[in-house]
């Protein structure tokens, strides 16, 4: 059975015509009918895919629709599929599934790997999946033997009859030949023996020895190699070029204008480098020439004395405002961010007169494809999506600005071209996470209880550039997380929206806009609790008697962390959070001499709903929260002229090792349905720390990074 | 053409003297595993050794690699039997995986250098390498059973 099938472009639908496949192997596909996709994202239909290749030499091929970017999506859903279909989860291949509209993420509309949504869309299609495999290998078998499947058992990839053994790949012939059975039964969580247990992933061992191919490996005969520099101010483009030195230069192709830049295609990539600091570039730089954080900021606060849209109104807060006994108010601000993903953004392009290949890191086939297409002059269909291993996702690698270059400086040279990003043109050139400016009031009636919430939100909508449809009628649905499911019982609650654009592009960034509202909920529902004059995880437990889930999370959080026993000079910061279905809450311990700043503890509890890996959930919590600490601490994007003023890891700063604290992770046992679990961690960190540093220092944080405020790491 | 002595092979390149070490070795000699990140001695992620010690190839150049032995991820060990990368396997380290490379570069030359590293000893190897996925605390554990390894390897 050819093993290149599946990526070589048969479309699915003629390889499942093929029903028994060369070499005698069933490939399965199925349809995912009756699925709801947002019909504005642009939905589908058509023929199913597959999902599943068994061989006949025995080999089980998974394809998985979702991108491994380090959040194990290629270790869990193969452990879902191999739970159903009884194999153990090293004798699942994985290849990455080519773009087809089945592979559309359900919960997004295209197919997308974000929003911390590969459980939960996969956990039932892939068990599916694995189960109809199953049910056919055993008919195939039952008809052989001549008796009832019930009869038969399944171990170890094959089907077992008293002392008699066929395994699945000498089944595949007859089983592919067999209707696909629409009724399946999936196994009671009750019965999982993988789903719920701590595999090893099973990319790990091709990371240790420098054989897993990321964006930035890919190799394709006679490729080039391209540099490039785009326009320094946001949104300018390329006015006019002078080449005749770099061409000169050794092993350089060509030098080719790309719109907002120019990329120099060379025998080799340094080549390319040094070729295109010889390139003299005029540039136009557009409506942001004096672009900078100032305005951006002054915007962001002018637009908030506009009235926002509502999102969320219980009973009336203004109304509760006028009447309360004690009313507090704060105005928070946070910063422009880059993702930063280690490797830089990179993609390998090759463009023929009648198709197209790409190669990429990418977190959107779909929008890949289309966007290579275009540039290319190619219909969707003529180009072929080759997804690598990610290094490093983050939400950056759902925008598809990497593209257009790599394919027009291929279409020019009429080679493959692979086309890397320096970091400095990475961290100039993101779509930067939304800035904020939110105002919010709490308050108190005269017996001290918390009567009114109100928050208004300001800020830039990504869903508007990244998906106008779904915000043509509504609110952003990706500003107002973590801030509309408001979970305190507070009789009156208002939460508004209101957009501002500031003039440039801004992305989705892991846990998009939960981590701006969960620090400012999280931050001043901790004001209120001190303005009460209650300890701030009392406070809160009170507010959540309704919210079971919380309040569990919270409770073993604050045991586990020993709320309130801290040592001497310790002092303690607690946040809690809903999202993707995840109920988290985090206490972070700390000390602090003078302004210099010391990270003890971070304790998390997790309620993820029914886990399918702990180890990767584990790893998952764990990454998550250094994200949101690198942000919390240091993470600032400044504009001036319209150009971002941090250029690499010395002027936009990391974490790193010996910065990195204990965490405690504890996973709470639960049957509720699967939840997300690459991005809550990052939202809930910060607010816990500035909360400890108030508990510390008396001084509250309403912007962000904490490294403004004066205070360093010790 | 510049000769070069890359995972115990002599090999000869035609880049140019001043091409960086990280480059010569992904685009010249085909070994992708040192990974560029920042290209400016700030991430780590193009750690190579070079006759034992941890270095930033991408502010190497060729010409002053010279006789050195230089030994990438890819040759490390021929098999990943070296005792950091049984540990960082035993201990699944990785997530995306782009940093770790360099990680178990420079955390095999730390080790080269002293079996039994403490806490503080390992923040100073390995400060100068950034994991943007945060896999810091089991990269630190694993530090500590690849010394432990190596210790039962030699009683
Ligand atoms: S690429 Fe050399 S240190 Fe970052
Ligand atoms: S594992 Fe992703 S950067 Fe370290």
């Amino acid at each position: 059975m050819n093993a290149n099938l599946a990526q070589d472009g048969t479309s699915r639908r003629d390889l499942l015509k093929l029903g028994a496949l060369a070499g005698g192997g069933l490939l399965l596909g199925i349809g995912l009918g009756g699925c709801s996709k947002p019909a504005a994202l642009g939905g589908a239909g058509g023929q199913p895919v597959a999902w599943l290749r068994i061989g006949g030499d025995d080999s089980i091929t998974v394809f998985v629709d979702k991108s491994e970017m380090g959040q194990g999506v290629y270790t869990a859903l193969t452990q879902l599929l191999a739970e159903e279909l009884g194999v153990a989860l090293e004798a699942i291949r994985v290849e990455a599934a080519p773009v087809a509209p089945e592979y559309v993420n359900n919960l997004l509309g295209a197919q997308i790997t974000g929003g911390s949504t590969s459980i939960r869309d996969g956990f039932e299609k892939l068990r599916k999946a694995g189960a109809q495999a199953r049910t056919m290998l055993l008919q195939a078998a039952a008809t052989h033997w001549g008796v009832a499947p019930g009869e038969l058992r399944i171990d170890g990839g094959a089907v077992l009859h008293g002392k008699e053994r066929l395994s699945y790949g000498a089944l595949a012939e007859a089983a592919a030949k067999l209707p696909i059975p629409k009724e399946i039964t999936l196994k009671p969580a009750t019965e999982f023996t993988l789903v719920g247990k701590p595999a090893k992933r099973i990319d790990t061992a091709a990371k240790l020895d420098g054989s897993a191919t990321y964006g930035i490996d890919v190799k394709l005969p006679g490729m080039l190699h391209g540099a490039i520099a785009q326009c320094p101010t946001l949104g300018g483009k390329l006015a006019s070029f002078d080449g005749s030195a770099a061409e000169a230069m050794p092993g350089v192709k060509k030098i080719v204008g790309v719109g907002n830049g120019v990329v120099v295609v060379a025998d080799h990539y340094w080549q390319a480098r040094k070729a295109l600091e010889a390139v003299k570039i005029t540039w136009d730089p557009g409506a942001n020439a004096n672009l900078g954080s100032q305005g951006i900021r002054s915007r962001l606060r002018n637009a908030a004395t506009r009235e926002g849209r509502g999102v969320r109104a219980d009973g009336d807060a203004s109304a509760a405002i006028k009447t309360a006994a004690k009313v507090v108010r704060a105005t928070y601000d946070l910063p422009l961010l880059a993702h930063a993903t280690l490797e830089p953004q990179c993609c390998t392009a090759d463009v023929r007169t009648d198709g197209a290949d790409i190669h990429a890191p990418t977190q959107t086939q779909t929008i890949a494809q289309a966007t290579a297409a275009a540039a290319a002059g190619l219909k969707p269909e003529q180009v072929k999506i080759h997804t690598t291993l990610l290094g490093g996702g983050f939400g950056r690698r759902l925008e598809v600005d990497v593209i257009p270059a790599a394919v027009l400086a291929s279409k020019a040279v009429g080679k493959p071209v692979k086309v890397i990003w320096s970091r400095e043109e990475d961290t100039t050139h993101d779509t930067y996470r939304p800035p904020a400016h939110d105002e919010v009031v709490g308050a108190f009636d005269a017996s001290g209880k918390l009567v009114a919430w109100k928050l208004d939100l300001t800020g830039p909508s990504i869903t508007a550039r990244m998906f106008p449809p779904v915000v043509a009628t509504a609110v952003d649905p990706f500003a107002v997380e973590a801030a509309a499911n408001f979970p305190y019982d507070v009789p009156n609650v208002a939460v508004n929206y209101n957009r501002e654009e500031i003039g440039i592009d801004v992305g989705y960034w892991r846990s998009v806009s939960h981590a701006l509202n969960c620090f400012v909920a999280e931050s001043f529902i901790d004001e209120l609790a001190h303005a009460a004059a209650q300890d701030p995880y009392a406070f809160r437990s009170g507010l959540l008697r309704k919210q079971p889930r919380f309040k569990r999370v919270l409770d073993e959080a604050a045991s586990r962390a020993g709320w309130g026993k801290a040592p001497a000079g310790h002092h303690q910061g607690i946040a809690l959070m809903e999202g993707y279905g995840t109920y988290m809450a985090q206490v972070v311990e700390i000390s602090m001499r003078g302004n210099q700043l010391a990270i003890h503890r971070i304790t998390c509890a997790v309620d993820c709903g029914q886990m399918v890996n702990p180890n990767i959930v584990d790893q998952q919590v764990e990454g998550s929260i250094l994200f949101g600490l690198t942000a919390a601490l240091w993470g600032e994007i400044t504009l001036a002229k319209g150009q971002v003023q941090q250029r690499n890891f010395d002027s936009y700063r990391m974490l790193r090792l010996p910065e990195a604290p204990r965490i405690d992770v504890h996973l709470l046992a639960s049957g509720e349905a699967p939840g997300g679990i690459g991005e809550p961690g990052t939202a809930v960190v910060g607010p816990a720390l500035a909360n400890a540093i108030f508990a510390a220092t008396g001084k509250r944080l309403r912007s962000l990074p904490i490294a403004k405020s004066g205070i360093v790491t010790a | 053409m510049v000769t070069l002595t890359v995972n115990g092979k002599t090999l000869e390149t035609d880049a140019a003297p001043d091409t960086p070490l990280l480059w010569v070795l992904r685009d010249h000699l085909g070994l992708t595993g040192t990974k560029f990140g920042c290209g400016a001695a700030l991430c780590g992620a193009c750690t190579v050794h070079l006759d034992g010690q941890p270095v930033r190839s991408c502010q190497l150049a060729l010409a002053n690699v010279g006789a050195a032995k230089v030994t990438t991820i890819e040759g490390l060990s021929a098999d990943r039997s070296h005792a950091v990368q049984k540990a960082w396997l035993e201990l699944d380290v990785p997530q995306c995986g782009y940093c770790q490379s360099g990680q178990l570069m420079s955390a095999a030359a730390l080790l080269a250098q002293n079996p039994a590293p403490s806490d503080a000893d390992i923040d100073t190897a390995m400060a100068g390498n950034i994991c943007r996925c945060g896999t810091y605390n089991r990269i630190r554990k694993a530090v500590h059973r690849a010394a432990e390894m190596l210790k039962a390897e030699g009683a």
